[in-house]
C-alpha cells in the first residue's frame, strides 16, 4: 500500500533530532545531578575527616549500599510500573535471619543453597504481593504495608528473643561480603553487574518496556493488550526474590542477625528511589539512577557518622534530599513540556 | 482469510449481478467513493473482472450481506421511524435512486469485513445495547450515529474486546469471532482510536506506536533503530511530521490522535474505528484526518467513523448505521439522506431549527479586554462583551482562545493588559475577583474542570453558590437540594436522583449541570468554553436555546467554539484568532464559514493548501 498524503514534508530533518537531544541531555543531567551532589559530599567530608577516604571505609559505604542499591533496583521495578513495595524490609528481616540460620546451623551447605534458600523465601513474599495485587486487584500500597507488618510479625515469632551470632557461621559465609578485587568489594562489583543487566532488560525487551507504559497510563496500557496482571505480578516477584538475596548480603554483612533486621528499610528505599529520578507515579526513571540515589543516601549516612553528627540528621537530611529531588523534577518536566509544547507550535503542526 | 478471499472473488460478479438489474447506474458510482474502492480492491478482486456475471451466485451472497444488518432484529423501529423516501429499501428494484447510490456509495459487492449480528450487552440492571448490529465492508467509511446512550460505545468497546457481548456475533472475515481482550482485537486486524487518546506520555511517540509490538532483533531485544525507522515511515505516510524519538506528554491533541492513527496503519489493521476523533480537532485538522481516512478506504481498510456532526458524517462517509436506546435502527447509503433524516432517526422525533429570533440591542459593555498579554500563548488581544449579546471567539484549536478564556477568568495569568468586568478592573490571576464581579465560567473540559465527578448532582450545582446557602457556616442539604432542584428543572436536566452522583448524567446533562452551578450565582458575564462537545444533537439544541435565552435575559456570553455552525447560529459577533492574535472580527450578518476559515487559516497559508 503506497496510500501517501501530502507528503511535502520530509521526516528526519533537523527540528525532531535537536528536541529529541534535548530529551536526552534533561535525563543525562538527572543522574548528573545526583552524581555531582555525592561528589561535593564526599568532598567536603573528606576535607573535614580525611579518614573518610579511608579504603576501608570506601568498602563498608560501597557494602552497606550495595545491599540498599540492590533493594532499589527491585522497588524500582515495581515503582515504575505504579505500584509500591513496602515490605522489602521484612522481607529483607526474614530471610537474613532463616538463611542466617541456615548457614550456622548445616556448616556443610554450599553457598548458593543459602543464596537459593534467600531467593526462595523472598519469592514466596514477592508472589504474595503480586498476588493480591494482581488478582485481588488491592491497592499495593495497602497490600505490602500489610505485608511489611505480617512478615515482621512472622519473623518476631520465628526469631524469639534470640539472634544469630557471627561466630557460629562457616567462615566463607562472612567472606562474601568482604572479599575484594583491587579495593573494590566484589559484591559491589557483581551488583553493579546486576544493576546493569536490569537496566538493559528495562530498557530493550518488551516486557521491560510494558512495564513502564502500565506505569505511565495503566488505561491504555489495557488497551495496548499488555498483559498487565502478569507484568505487574512478575514485578513483585522479583523485587520480593531481590529482597531475599539482599537479606543473605544482610546476614553476611553484619554478621549478627535479630528480629529488627531491616526494619524501617522500605521507606529509605523509596528515598533511594526516588532521589534516584524515578517517578512515584510511575512511567519513568531508571535502575540505574536509583542505584546512584542508594549510594548518595549512604554514603550521607556513613558521613554524617564519621563527622560525629547525630544519626537524628541523617533522616532530616534524607528528607530534605527527596523534597529536593521532587522540586526539581517538577522543574525539570515544566522546562521540558514547554519546550516541548513551544517547538511543536513553532513548528506549526 | 479463506472466507475473506472467497467474498473478495465473488464480489466483482455480485456487483455486476446488481448493476444487470439495474443498467441506469453502472459505471458511474458517487465521485468521492469511486475511486479509493475499486483501486483499493487488492489482488483478487483486480484478477476477476465481471464476466460470469449471469451465472455467479451473485444474488445469494448479495443479499444477505445487504440485508442482515437491517431486517430481522429491528423491524419495528425503521418502519415507524423512516419516512418513505429514506433508507430502508435500498435493495427494493422499485427505486432506482436508492439503489444506485447503494452501488455508488459502497461498491456493495465489497467484501465485509466485519459484522456484528444482533449483540446485547448489559451491565448490571442497565441493558446498554439490546440489539446491535454494524456491516463494514472493505473500503468504506462507514458512520455509526445515535444520541448519547444509544450505545454507541458499547459497540465500539465490544469491537475493541473490552466488553464481551451477551448474546449475538461477531464475524470477522465471514468467521465467528470471539475477541478475548483487547489484545484479541488487535489480532484480528481492529483497531480502535478512542475519543480521549489513549498514550503513554512518559514513552517515546515511537514507543507509544509500537507498544507490545516493537522491532525485535537478536535475542528478542527491541530495535530501537528500526522502531524510530518505521514510525518515521508511518508519518510520512501520514503527511505529517512528529518526531518518533520524543516523548508524547506535550503533544497537541491532534499530534495525539495523529500516532493512534500511525498506530492503527502500524497494525495493519482491516477494520479502524474511530470514536468522536474530530471531537477536539480544528478544521484544518479535521481535514488532515480526512485526507487519512480518504488513504485508509483507497488502501482497502473499512473506517468506522462515530460523530455527532453530521456535516462530517456525510461528507466522508458512504454508509451510515443509526442507533436508538440501544437498538440497530436503519443502516443505509448515505447519499439520498438528509440530515433531517438522520436526525429523525436518530432521536425519533423532528429537530426544531434554531429560533434565530433577534435578541435585540445589546446594552451596556459589560467586560472589557484590554491588549491582553501572555507571552508565546496570546498578544494584544482587546474586546469587549455587552449585555444581553453572544460574542464568539473562533479561530483553531491552539489559537489562544481557551487560554483567553482562562485569563481572563483568573486561572492563568497573563503578562500585560487588563480585564474590566461590570466597570471594575479584575485583580490578574484571581478566580474569586472573577466570580465576585459576576462572571461564571463553563470550562472547556467539563469532567476534569467543570464538575467534580464522585460528588453528587446537587452537591455539584450548589458548589458554587455555597456562600448563599449557608448558615452560621453550615451547608444545610435540604437547602441545597431545594437550590438545586430548582435549577434543574429550569435547564431541564434528565437525572434519576439530585443524589446520584454526576458521573451518571450523560455528557449533555453534565454540561447542564455546570450550567445550572453558574447560572445559580446570576451571573452578569458568562464564559462558555466548546458548550458542546461531545453532546448529542438534542440535548446541543437545549443548549443552543438556553444560551440564547441567557443572552435574552441581558447576560453577556462569551463563547468559544470549534464548531462554525454553532457559531454562525448564536453569536452576534465573531472574533476570530489566529496565532495568539485578534485576526479579524465579523458581525452576525458579514460572517460566513468561509471567511472565519480564511481568517482562522490566514489567506496565504489558505490558498497555499
Amino acid at each position: 500500500m503506497t496510500a501517501t498524503l501530502a507528503p511535502h514534508r520530509e521526516p528526519g530533518s533537523p527540528a525532531p533530532a535537536s528536541s529529541r537531544r534535548l530529551a536526552d541531555r534533561v535525563f543525562r543531567i538527572r543522574e548528573f545531578g545526583i552524581v555531582a551532589v555525592l561528589v561535593v559530599f564526599v568532598a567536603v567530608t573528606a576535607s573535614i575527616q580525611s579518614r573518610f577516604l579511608s579504603s576501608t571505609n570506601i568498602q563498608f559505604i560501597l557494602v552497606d549500599a550495595t545491599i540498599f542499591a540492590l533493594l532499589a533496583l527491585g522497588e524500582t521495578i515495581v515503582v515504575i510500573s505504579r505500584n509500591v513495595d513496602l515490605s522489602v524490609g521484612s522481607v529483607l528481616g526474614l530471610s537474613a535471619f532463616l538463611t542466617a540460620r541456615l548457614a550456622s546451623n548445616t556448616h556443610g551447605l554450599p553457598l548458593p543453597l543459602v543464596f537459593l534458600a534467600g531467593i526462595g523465601i523472598g519469592l514466596l513474599c514477592g508472589i504474595v504481593n503480586g498476588l493480591m495485587v494482581t488478582i485481588g486487584r488491592v491497592p499495593s500500597l495497602v497490600v505490602t504495608l500489610a505485608t511489611l507488618y505480617i512478615i515482621r510479625g512472622a519473623d518476631v515469632l520465628i526469631v524469639g528473643g534470640g539472634q544469630v551470632v557471627p561466630s557460629s557461621y562457616y567462615p566463607s559465609f562472612l567472606t562474601i561480603s568482604k572479599a575484594t578485587v583491587a579495593g573494590i568489594p566484589d559484591l559491589a562489583i557483581v551488583v553493579a553487574v546486576v544493576i546493569a543487566g536490569g537496566a538493559y532488560w528495562l530498557r530493550t525487551y518488551r516486557s521491560g518496556r510494558e512495564l513502564y507504559a502500565i506505569g505511565s497510563n495503566p488505561d491504555a496500557a489495557r488497551l495496548a493488550g499488555i498483559p498487565m496482571g502478569r507484568r505487574v505480578f512478575t514485578a513483585f516477584a522479583l523485587s520480593g526474590a531481590i529482597a531475599g538475596v539482599a537479606g543473605v548480603l544482610w546476614a553476611s554483612r553484619y554478621g549478627t542477625v535479630d528480629s529488627t533486621a531491616g526494619t524501617s528499610y522500605e521507606l529509605q528505599v523509596v528515598a533511594a528511589v526516588v532521589v534516584g529520578g524515578v517517578a512515584i507515579f510511575g512511567g519513568s526513571g531508571s535502575v540505574v539512577g536509583a542505584a546512584i540515589g542508594a549510594l548518595l543516601l549512604q554514603t550521607i549516612n556513613s558521613a554524617l557518622y564519621g563527622l560525629g553528627v547525630s544519626p537524628n540528621w541523617d533522616q532530616a537530611i534524607a528528607g530534605f534530599l527527596l523534597i529536593l529531588a521532587i522540586v526539581l523534577d517538577r522543574l525539570i518536566s515544566l522546562r521540558l513540556t514547554a519546550s516541548l509544547r513551544r517547538r511543536s507550535a513553532r513548528r506549526g503542526a | 482469510m479463506g472466507p475473506g478471499e472467497e467474498d473478495g472473488h465473488r464480489s466483482p460478479g455480485a456487483d455486476a449481478g446488481a448493476d444487470a438489474g439495474e443498467p441506469g447506474s453502472p459505471a458511474e458510482p458517487a465521485p468521492d467513493s469511486a475511486a479509493p474502492a475499486p483501486v483499493s480492491r487488492s489482488a483478487p478482486a483486480g484478477t476477476s473482472p465481471p464476466e460470469p456475471a449471469g451465472t455467479s451466485p451473485a444474488a445469494p451472497v448479495d443479499t444477505p450481506s445487504m440485508d442482515s444488518p437491517g431486517t430481522p432484529p429491528a423491524p419495528a423501529a425503521p418502519v415507524n421511524t423512516t419516512s418513505p423516501d429514506s433508507p430502508n429499501t435500498p435493495d427494493s428494484p422499485n427505486t432506482p435512486d436508492s439503489t444506485a447510490t447503494a452501488d455508488a456509495g459502497t461498491d456493495a459487492g465489497a467484501p465485509v469485513v466485519l459484522s456484528l449480528e444482533h449483540v446485547s450487552k448489559s451491565f448490571g440492571a442497565v441493558r446498554a445495547v439490546i440489539d446491535g448490529s454494524i456491516e463494514l465492508r472493505a473500503g468504506e467509511a462507514h458512520a455509526l450515529v445515535g444520541e448519547n446512550g444509544a450505545g454507541k460505545s458499547t459497540m465500539v468497546k465490544i469491537l475493541a474486546g473490552v466488553h464481551q457481548p451477551d448474546s449475538g456475533t461477531l464475524l470477522v472475515n465471514g468467521q465467528p469471532t470471539e475477541l478475548h481482550g483487547p489484545a484479541g482485537a488487535i489480532g484480528a486486524g481492529i483497531a480502535i482510536i478512542y475519543q480521549e487518546p489513549t498514550l503513554f506520555p512518559d514513552l517515546s511517540v515511537a514507543e507509544n506506536i509500537f507498544m507490545g509490538r516493537q522491532p525485535l532483533r537478536r535475542g528478542r531485544r527491541i530495535d530501537g533503530r528500526e522502531m524510530t525507522t518505521e514510525a518515521d515511515a508511518l508519518f510520512a505516510r501520514l503527511g505529517v511530521r512528529i518526531d518518533p524519538g520524543r516523548i508524547a506528554r506535550g503533544l497537541s491533541i491532534a499530534d495525539q490522535q495523529v500516532v493512534e492513527i500511525a498506530k492503527a496503519l502500524s497494525l495493519n489493521a482491516r477494520v479502524i474505528v474511530m470514536d468522536e476523533p474530530t471531537a477536539a480537532l480544528s478544521a484544518v485538522e479535521v481535514a488532515r484526518l480526512f485526507d487519512v481516512i480518504a488513504a485508509l478506504r483507497a488502501d482497502g481498510a473499512a473506517v468506522l467513523f462515530i460523530s455527532h456532526r453530521l456535516e462530517e458524517v456525510f461528507e466522508i462517509c458512504q454508509r451510515v448505521t443509526v442507533m436508538r436506546d440501544g437498538r440497530h435502527v436503519l443502516t443505509s447509503p448515505l447519499a439520498g439522506l438528509t440530515t433531517g433524516d438522520l436526525v429523525r432517526a436518530m432521536v425519533g422525533r423532528d429537530m426544531p431549527e434554531r429560533v434565530a429570533g433577534e435578541r435585540g440591542a445589546p446594552g451596556a459593555v459589560q467586560l472589557t479586554a484590554q491588549r491582553l498579554t501572555r507571552e508565546g500563548v496570546f498578544t494584544d488581544v482587546s474586546f469587549e462583551v455587552r449585555a444581553g449579546e453572544i460574542v464568539a471567539l473562533a479561530g483553531l484549536v491552539g489559537a489562544g482562545r481557551s487560554e483567553v478564556a482562562r485569563a481572563i477568568f483568573g486561572i492563568d495569568r497573563y503578562d500585560a493588559g487588563t480585564v474590566t468586568a461590570g466597570g471594575r478592573q479584575l485583580r490578574k490571576g484571581s478566580p474569586t475577583a472573577a466570580m465576585t464581579a459576576g462572571i461564571g465560567f463553563v470550562p472547556e473540559d467539563r469532567r476534569q474542570q467543570g464538575l467534580v465527578m464522585e460528588m453528587s448532582i446537587q452537591q455539584n450545582v450548589a458548589l458554587a453558590s455555597l456562600a448563599t446557602l449557608r448558615k452560621a457556616g453550615i451547608i444545610r442539604a435540604s437547602a441545597e437540594r431545594s437550590f438545586a432542584a430548582d435549577w434543574a428543572v429550569r435547564l431541564s436536566v434528565k437525572y434519576g436522583r439530585l443524589t446520584d452522583p454526576v458521573s451518571m448524567l450523560s455528557g449533555g446533562n453534565q454540561q447542564k449541570v455546570v450550567l445550572a452551578k453558574w447560572l445559580g450565582r446570576r451571573p452578569s458575564i458568562l464564559i462558555v468554553d466548546e458548550p458542546t462537545r461531545g453532546i448529542d444533537v438534542g440535548t446541543k439544541a437545549d443548549v443552543h436555546n438556553l444560551l440564547d435565552r441567557l443572552a435574552g435575559e441581558g447576560i453577556a456570553v462569551l463563547m468559544i467554539s470549534s464548531e462554525l455552525p454553532e457559531v454562525l447560529r448564536l453569536a452576534d459577533r465573531i472574533l476570530v484568532m489566529r496565532e495568539g492574535r485578534l485576526a479579524a472580527e465579523f458581525t452576525q450578518a458579514e460572517a460566513s464559514e468561509e471567511s472565519i476559515m480564511a481568517a482562522a487559516t490566514g489567506q496565504l497559508e489558505a490558498q497555499e493548501r
